[in-house]
């Protein structure tokens, strides 16, 4: 536990505080103290536990592959090459079949993706209280070390992939097709305002639906992790079965962070293949 | 769980690691994994290769077994023929020279028999003119009565 003179509440609302690095009240920039201090903060402030565990979990991801890339040759390859040759070759044949414009650039951002997204949910599985406890020792307040469950990382890489979809949107067909493709159709030209409301809605509702569902999935799993760890507190009996449910619920939720970088990446996938898609 | 420039930083992050991936980490994986497998096809190739070969000199080399053994059995057929021939030939030879040698030895007994006979004749000749002088005890003329003697001779 984070602390013993918490009540659970707060106790899950430490967890769920971001440390926030913005414009203190009395116009200095430092790291908000409070919940309500770093919601004062207004936009320009920063996650600093996002970002930092996003930024090194990115480096983590791109020196090991590059590494492997670099050391890579056509014999018998090693652990971290097989691995890496392995996700690549998977990942290479899920685009393979999703997509079927011609574009170097979709492969490799379905593997940052991929990898990416899996790392930062990965981190959930790292017990609930060790590195909040341990920034807490180091006079850290708060620490949030899952970045996915930070709806600013969900959102910036589904903006990302949101920007790359209009690129491609408007480099394959065009201003003009692109625009009649979301005025034009399905009801002609008669119809126009309710085209470009349906076809609006069928566009913004990607990004948002990428980065909520990721945000989502990995939010909730978050909490269950966190009310499992207040449940220690109340007595060793519902300790033990905590414990027991903590287990249960770490093992199925590999199949969710497994599962849920998979969805974005095929996603993002899907959409830049629909981006790549003249229609006639 | 503001919303705050987070997102930007993440947007940034998102682009600069998707840009790394693409320039450094795919393309050298892809083509490493090209390589490896036109290695491994060339490999499985040769290997096919190899056997059809393998099968090829194995087959080969059993028709030039079966051919030596072929030729081996001609040419002891043929030798034994021969064989056979030399012997037919030595032995119709040497039946000839036995042949010849009996015939030149039953020439010589004629001719000794001949001999003989005419030494006989000489000798009986003699002895019949001894014993016809002794009989009539006066000289036979030889000269006189070579008539006689040679009837008598031709007689014997």
């Amino acid at each position: 536990m984070a602390g013993d003179t918490l009540t659970s509440s707060e106790y899950i609302k430490h967890h769920l505080q971001n440390l926030t690095f913005g414009k203190l009240p009395d116009g200095g920039w430092g790291i908000a103290h409070s919940a309500e201090q770093a919601k004062e903060m207004g936009f320009w402030a920063v996650h600093l536990d996002t970002l930092g565990f996003s930024f090194g979990l990115g480096i983590l991801f791109l020196f090991l592959f590059h590494r492997a890339a670099r050391r890579a040759q056509a014999g018998v390859p090693g652990g971290l090459q097989n691995f890496v040759e392995w996700v690549v070759e998977f990942i290479d044949g899920t685009v393979r079949g999703s997509f079927s414009g011609r574009n170097p650039m979709v492969a490799p951002l379905a593997l940052s993706i991929f990898i990416w997204i899996f790392l930062m949910n990965f981190m959930d599985l790292i017990a609930i209280d060790l590195m909040p406890w341990i920034a807490h020792a180091l006079g850290v307040p708060y620490l949030k070390i899952v970045p996915t469950t930070d709806p600013n990382a969900t959102f910036g890489m589904s903006l990302a992939v949101f920007v790359l979809i209009l690129y491609y949107s408007v480099k394959i067909k065009g201003v003009g097709g692109f625009v009649g493709e979301l005025t034009l159709q399905p009801f002609g030209k008669w119809g126009l305002p309710v085209n470009l409301f349906l076809e609006g809605v069928n566009l913004i509702a990607k990004p948002v639906s990428l980065a909520l569902r990721l945000f989502g999935n990995m939010y909730a799993g978050e909490m269950i992790f966190i009310l499992i760890a207040v449940m220690y507190g109340a007595g060793w009996m519902f300790g033990a079965f905590a414990g027991l449910l903590q287990v249960g619920w770490a093992i199925f939720h590999i199949l969710i962070i497994t599962l849920q970088a998979f969805i974005f990446m095929t996603l993002t996938i899907v959409y830049l293949d629909m981006a790549h898609q003249e229609h006639h | 769980m503001n919303i705050n420039a987070t997102l930007i930083g993440q947007m940034i992050a998102f682009i600069v690691f998707v840009w790394f991936c693409m320039k450094f980490v795919w393309p050298p994986l892809t083509r490493i994994l090209e390589e490896r497998k036109k290695t491994i096809a060339d490999g499985l190739a040769a290997a096919e290769r190899g056997k059809r070969e393998h099968e090829l000199a194995e087959k080969r080399a059993l028709e030039t077994l079966k051919k030596a053994k072929q030729d081996a059995a001609e040419i002891v057929a043929i030798a034994e023929k021969r064989a056979a021939e030399v012997a037919d030939e030595a032995k119709h030879q040497a039946k000839t020279e036995a042949e010849r040698i009996v015939a030149a030895a039953k020439a010589d007994i004629d001719q000794e028999v001949v001999r003989a006979k005419e030494a006989l004749r000489a000798a009986v000749a003699e002895l019949a003119v001894a014993g016809a002088a002794r009989i009539l005890e006066k000289e036979v003329d030889a000269k006189s009565h070579a008539r006689l003697l040679e009837t008598v001779a031709a007689k014997l």
